[in-house]
């Protein structure tokens, strides 16, 4: 019984009117926690109720804090009838878990009803005591602290980056059990808002033992979804990258400790906390932990002593890390000597692969009745053989897998981190990325998920291949999504395989190894660039040069990334958002023909999304692209693709080569002109792209270069797979044959349709920029304004005689108009750049698309641009993002601002940290209370890490919440434009509600995971759900952190929350 | 292709003016488009008609949501669920208050009911406001009039309190609760020739100086003993002699000048006939002394005289009563004389 928990209510507002006859409610509130239930007093006739309640304890066990959340409902009392309720409000408490977040969560939080939204509003206190003598928990993990945020939280510092950490837990929909049909949709709403908010926290509470485990305090990068797979049940999955974090509050934790890692661990404990909360207990335990860190070779083996494959991880002998503990290490003894420049295979491209030749791989669907309870059926493109799946030996193979050793599953090296430290990241090799078609079957068992723990270790399984392939040991900006349609369901996952640093992010905790890796590897800002792999020994034929900025190494002459674009990459004028679309009209069919049809187009898709990306990029002029992601979506009747990233021109890369036009008929005369008339409107376009993104790389005598200058080719591989083949890597060769040239054929209307629709994407207005990433590259001087949204829009194609071309033009044209709107929308806000845009599509039913966008538009100031370049000598090769980097890199850059731009060695960096306290120690007000104002605070929102212009001083939690609304009277709510509008609305309002309360005025890494929209117009209804995530913080203006640089804390963030409210 | 559904939502509610106009306006979603492209702002913005039409859609839509809370506005500063700046919440507020010039003229004094509101076809058409507009600016006069009605202190305290409007705006609804309130008569063709603005003006007076049942009738002992008007009347025209251009009309006309003045404050006594107070303001004084083409300072220099005067009669007892009523009189007259 380690826990207490305290609960206060408050007051009531704005109730709505319960009795028709006062017009007035006679309020009272049930607060349930567990299966503990108390109620206070009814309030007599009054919409504005002073409950002012006892304190109401809940004597209950940690594990249960983490996973139960505070259930408050508020009621009408009614003396002859039953209570209605009114409406519920649902205080995740894990925020009050670990010792840095929240203290308490005090605050007015909206009333939920799922019927009829937000009624009213109810102040709420609560506290929660946890006994500090329990230090060892079996079944909880209080104190492991989870970020969204994809990149080391702002106030924190690496000691290590364990690795990748994953769970899965599962369960019936309530929506589908038989009771559904008798109760009301309120109570089925409620009980699956509950049973995902449990879920929820079972599994965080499940991921943070695997931290504990791996010795871990924090996961990074935390991903959550739910899978709603209707009659077969509900998943609810999680991703992660575990991390030791240290806090940057304390200076003196930096001081000296520079030449004694150790000291400096030792004192944090009594550094960090300057208030030690009794209820820290959690954290002290990884806290403890650290001293293992400081001989990485150690804490493997204590890990690996429970999984033999663990014998062959030490970092010095295993050929690959398998051990997702094992940050990183070198994959092979050569690399590790210090030639990093010169092994590893990668993976350059996204690829998709792909001719049509290769069709064996897309082999008809494996069906198998597993031994095991389940039947199973199996689509899988690259299990062409066959005669393994019949036997169901994959499956047991899996299996024991699976059961050998939990640990098994998390030696992958997946890294879920999207921007790293300078230094970290190696080598850069490509995307690669795995998809598998399934049919779900009911899930019988919800204690033991083996099958869906199994689709997606044999993904994860083949993602690794691929990276191994590619010669590359890591895999970095990891993610995984899926797509479902009636029984079939898609499971995606992506990354970019990568060479890291191990030694980098050993520097702080292995004495005597500074030196070392000073001469060893200076990161250079092109270091990322240069192919990892052997260049005679290539796994594919790709056309190489010397890289552009150091002429040492060699380059690959495109290069396709999930991540961020990296702090200290150089980069040649501004980039953009590019994407591909695309549909592809399926039959409907049954189960395993379904899934057979899916699979079979899956390849095509690759394909053809690669291409448009391809072709888009060179049109823009530009070389890279950072932050992809393709979604995959699958309907009814159709296929849908979208690729969103953002192309940059990285100055260490080739220029691009144009597109060339060729037609199949040279003998026709005015087709010949027509060509050439298309072929002119191409180069202008690239032309008018290189001079609006200010694209002017320096001119290079070839020489110099000691390489002729690139024709305009290109070769492009793609390492994709849709099976669980994972021996067998599926190759394609995306080379477009033997043509030498990058040349778009003309040899049928479609063709003609793609070139065409390559030149209807319209740039953005001017004073409009935008891209996919946490920053622009190009621009530097953010202004304090920003306005994040979600547009949402669904089309209702016309059945007749629906073509694929006339699916993609209307695709097209949704995605198109959406932005055009939202840049009219934010005209004001010019000069702005729209950052971190994230599509999704889903297809709620046969003839609907519906397209989701949640952004964050951000001002800058035009004319201090020069300013703050801070090498005037390199105007055209500004880095990435000055203003901001610190924001995005690890902590330890904290004090870049004070360093000329220029790429710097990590020795120095460490030592301009550990000598700068002074310049940190204004911003740590960790105590301080964040607007406590009575008034309505305001709240920012952003999917960013950062808020320009502030500084993040805490980070208070994780903020993941989930919502069910349903209306009867849709018409009486205006329509399903009024109805969703609304609803969204009201989110945000529940969002910033619970910020609020714990004492935040932000939330960074906001991300809404699902919008799931369901309409049936002719019976009045519809029904949406909404899940959303990021983490809280307290943010302090930089103008305040200077101008109150010697007051006091406490004033220092009072005045910079007013100051918010009227900037936001 | 159809768009079922097109909806932006910022974390901050977007409030754009032009559009929030539009709809105060009571335009329809097509006609505000169709106002928004003649003004040019596709060309300025390189935008197509569908975006402005997506735009306006889900404009009109925040401000159909914003309009609950418009009703009682501290909900709007207290609710959560639209996140908006301070500075925009009182704009919104402000605009939503407002009211049109044409059409307070013809609803002022009237009874905020049933029947008024069924005559707003009427109004609308021939003011060439929209019904729409009309229903609005008719609903905040009935609901601001409701929720001060009964209270007591400051009517425009109280209306800044509840509504949180500008001190402009809420002395003019405090004009209008104030007319509602006594139903002066405001509409008759002789009063058409004064502006909101002259009626807002008197009302403020009214309220600040008179207060009810202080008895008026009183005063009427003025006109009704001959001698004291006589005395009267010799007092103000030996002071004016000499200064006032229309002296020789003014001799002539002071009996029925005077008996025109104090008869209304005998009349303020009887509720029926409070109602008809401007008329009688209008009949009984501006419209002789226009007909005989006094200038305003001369109305204002008689005003004056006619006022002191009243210290100077003996026999007459109520001189503080007298200031309170003439001081309150002046003021309104002066306001009311001009074309």
């Amino acid at each position: 019984m380690p826990g207490k928990l305290k609960v206060k209510i408050v007051a009531g507002r704005h109730l709505p009117v319960m009795d028709r006859a006062s017009d007035l409610t006679d309020a009272f509130v049930e607060v349930k926690f567990g299966n503990t239930t108390f109620k206070t007093d009814v309030y007599l006739k009054s919409l504005n109720p002073q409950w002012n309640s006892e304190w109401f304890k809940f004597e209950v066990d940690d594990e249960d804090l983490q996973d139960e959340p505070l259930q408050i409902t508020v009621l009408d009392h009614d003396t002859y009838s039953a209570n209605d309720a009114i409406g519920k409000v649902y205080i995740d408490i894990d925020p009050l878990l670990y010792s840095e977040a929240a203290t308490v969560i005090s605050g007015w939080f909206p009333i939920y009803d799922t019927i009829h939204g937000i009624r009213g509003e109810i102040n709420v206190v609560v506290k929660v005591d946890l006994f500090n003598d329990l230090n060892r928990f079996r079944q909880s993990s209080c104190g492991v602290k989870f970020f969204c945020t994809t990149s080391i939280p702002k106030c924190y510092r690496a000691v290590i980056i364990h690795g990748f950490v994953e769970e899965l837990v599962v369960n019936e929909d309530p929506e589908y059990q038989w009771i559904d049909r008798i109760r009301t949709p309120r109570a089925s709403n409620e009980a699956r808002q509950r049973l995902i908010s449990l879920m929820s926290g079972e599994l965080q509470r499940k991921i943070g033992l695997k931290v504990l485990e791996m010795r871990g305090n924090a996961v990074v990068g935390y991903l959550q979804c739910f899978d709603l797979e209707g009659e077969s049940g509900l998943v609810v999955r999680a991703i992660g990258t575990a991390c030791t974090l240290d806090k940057l509050s304390s200076p003196a934790a930096f001081l000296p400790a520079c030449n004694s890692p150790s000291k400096e661990m030792k004192e944090i404990p009594f550094n960090e906390d300057p208030n030690p909360n009794t209820h820290s207990s959690g954290p002290s335990t990884p806290l403890k932990n650290q001293t293992y860190s400081f001989s990485p070779s150690k804490s493997y083996s204590r890990q690996s002593s429970s999984s033999d494959t663990d014998l062959s991880l030490t970092p010095k002998t295993a050929p690959y890390p398998q051990g997702p503990r094992i940050y990183l290490c070198p994959s092979s003894p050569s690399l590790s000597c210090g030639s990093l420049h010169l092994k590893k295979s990668c993976l350059l491209l996204s690829e998709s692969s792909l001719t049509p030749h290769h069709s064996s791989l897309v082999s008809p669907v494996l069906r198998k009745s597993v031994s095991f309870s389940e039947e199973l059926f199996l689509a899988a493109s690259g299990m062409g053989s066959g005669s393994a799946g019949k036997e169901g030996g994959p499956f047991k193979a899996l299996l024991r897998q699976q059961t050998q050793s939990a640990l098994e599953q998390r030696e992958f090296p997946f890294f879920t981190l999207t921007a790293f430290p300078p230094g970290f990241l190696v080598h850069v090799g490509g995307v690669v990325s795995a998809r598998s078609v399934k049919l779900l079957d009911r899930i019988h068992n919800p204690d033991e998920p083996e099958t869906r723990d199994a689709w997606w270790a044999e993904i994860r399984q083949e993602i690794k291949s691929h990276a191994k392939a590619l010669g590359c040991h890591a895999v970095v900006g990891y993610s995984e999504s899926t797509s479902i349609c009636e029984e079939v369901c898609i499971l995606s996952a992506s990354g970019t395989a990568a060479v890291l640093n191990p030694r980098f992010l050993q520097d702080g905790t292995v004495e005597g190894c500074l030196e070392q890796r000073l001469e060893e590897n200076l990161p250079t800002r092109c270091g990322f660039c240069h192919i990892p792999y052997d260049e005679l020994n290539m796994p594919f034929p790709a056309h190489l040069t010397y890289c552009y900025n150091c002429r040492k190494q060699k380059v690959p002459d495109v290069l396709f990334t999930t991540i961020d674009l990296p702090t200290d990459a150089t980069v040649i004028g501004k980039g953009c958002l590019i994407q591909a679309r695309l549909c592809r009209l399926k039959k409907k069919a049954q189960a395993e023909a379904n899934a057979t049809a899916i699979s079979n187009l899956l390849p095509f898709m690759e394909y053809e999304v690669h291409t448009q990306l391809m072709n888009k990029l060179k049109l823009k002029g530009m070389n890279a692209l950072f932050g992809l992601r393709i979604q995959i979506t699958v309907g009814e009747n159709m296929l849908m693709g979208l690729a969103s990233a953002t192309g940059v021109y990285l100055a260490a890369l080739p220029t691009p080569g144009g597109i060339q036009i060729a037609g199949k008929t040279p003998n026709d005369g005015s087709y010949e002109q027509h060509i050439s008339h298309m072929q002119k409107k191409i180069n202008d376009t690239i032309a008018k792209n290189k001079e609006l993104y200010e694209i002017n790389p320096p001119e290079i005598s070839e020489e110099i270069i000691g390489s002729p200058i690139p024709e305009p080719r290109q070769r492009s591989r793609l390492l994709r797979s849709q099976s669980e083949s994972s021996d067998e890597v599926t190759e394609l060769d995306l080379s477009h044959g033997k043509k030498d040239a990058f040349v778009l054929e003309i040899d049928d209307t479609d063709a003609m349709e793609d070139v065409h629709s390559l030149l209807t994407d319209v740039p953005p207005p001017s004073g409009f920029y935008s891209c996919n990433t946490e920053i622009m590259p190009g621009i530097n001087n953010w202004t304090s304004e920003i306005q994040m949204f979600t547009s949402v829009r669904v089309i209702r194609l016309s059945s007749l005689n629906l073509t694929n071309q006339a699916l993609n033009k209307n695709f097209n044209d949704l995605c198109e108009n959406l932005l055009k709107s939202l840049y009219f929308k934010l005209r004001s806000m010019i000069p702005c750049c729209l950052c971190h845009v994230n599509f999704t599509v889903s297809l709620p039913e046969d003839e609907l698309i519906q397209v989701t966008v949640t952004a964050v538009a951000i001002t800058f100031d035009k004319n201090q641009a020069l300013q703050t370049t801070k090498t005037p000598v390199e105007k055209s090769l500004q880095r990435a993002s000055t203003d901001n980097e610190e924001l995005l890199q690890f902590p330890l850059e904290l004090c870049s601002d004070s360093l000329p731009s220029h790429p710097f060695p990590p020795a120095k960096a460490m030592t301009v940290e550990k000598a700068s306290p002074v310049g940190d120690g204004n911003f740590r007000n960790r105590s301080a209370p964040p607007c406590a104002n009575s008034t309505v605070g305001v709240v920012k929102m952003t999917p960013l890490s950062f808020i320009p212009g502030a500084k993040i001083t805490k980070y208070l939690g994780i903020i993941n919440m989930f919502f069910i609304r349903e209306t009867t009277s849709l018409r009486e709510e205006g329509g399903v434009s009024g109805f969703l509008h609304a609803f969204i609305a009201e989110v945000f309002a529940m969002v910033r509600a619970h910020v609020a309360a714990l004492g935040g005025n932000a939330v960074v890494s906001y991300i809404m995971k699902q919008c799931v929209f369901m309409e049936n117009p002719n019976k009045n209804q519809a029904q949406c759900l909404i899940n959303v995530s990021g983490d809280a913080v307290v943010f302090v203006r930089e103008s305040d952190l200077e101008v109150v640089s010697s007051q006091q804390p406490t004033t220092n963030c009072q005045s910079s929350c007013t100051e918010g409210e009227v900037t936001t | 292709m159809t768009s079922e559904l097109d909806i932006f939502v910022g974390n901050t509610t977007l409030i754009d003016e032009d559009v929030y106009r539009l709809w105060l306006d009571g335009y329809s979603v097509t006609d505000a488009v169709a106002l928004r492209v003649r003004s040019g702002i596709l060309e300025q913005t390189g935008a197509t008609a569908a975006v402005l039409q997506s735009d306006t859609m889900d404009h009109y839509r925040t401000f159909h949501m914003l309009e609950r809370l418009l009703h009682a506005p501290p909900k709007l500063l207290h609710q959560l669920i639209f996140q908006i700046p301070p500075s925009r919440q009182a704009l919104l507020i402000e605009r939503y208050y407002a009211f049109d010039e044409a059409f307070v003229r013809e609803v002022l004094g009237k009874k905020l009911s049933k029947g008024t509101k069924k005559d707003l076809d009427d109004i609308s058409t021939k003011t060439g406001i929209t019904l729409k507009s009309c229903r609005r600016q008719f609903d905040n006069f009935k609901r601001v009039f409701k929720v001060v009605e009964e209270m007591r202190g400051s009517l425009v305290d109280n209306i800044q309190q509840h509504f949180l409007l500008s001190d402009r705006l809420a002395r003019d609804y405090a004009a209008i609760v104030f007319f509602a309130n006594n139903r002066f008569e405001t509409g008759k063709k002789k009063l058409q020739y004064l502006s909101f603005g002259d009626f807002a003006f008197c009302a403020e007076l009214m309220i600040q100086n008179w207060t009810l049942g202080a008895d008026l009738k009183e005063l009427k002992v003025l006109v009704a003993d001959k001698d004291l008007l006589d005395l009267h009347k010799s007092l103000v025209c030996t002071a004016l002699r000499g200064k006032l251009g229309v002296f020789s009309e003014m001799e002539a006309n002071f009996k029925n000048l005077s008996r025109g003045l104090v008869n209304v404050a005998a009349k303020l006594t009887h509720n029926k006939d409070v109602r008809d107070l401007f008329v009688d303001l209008v009949e009984k004084f501006v419209e002789p002394c226009r007909s005989d083409h006094w200038p305003l300072s001369d109305v204002r220099f008689f005003l004056n005289q006619y006022s002191a005067s009243v210290h100077s009669l003996d026999g007459f007892r109520h001189q503080a009563l007298w200031d309170r009523y003439m001081g309150t009189l002046r003021g309104c007259l002066l306001r009311l004389y001009h074309d």
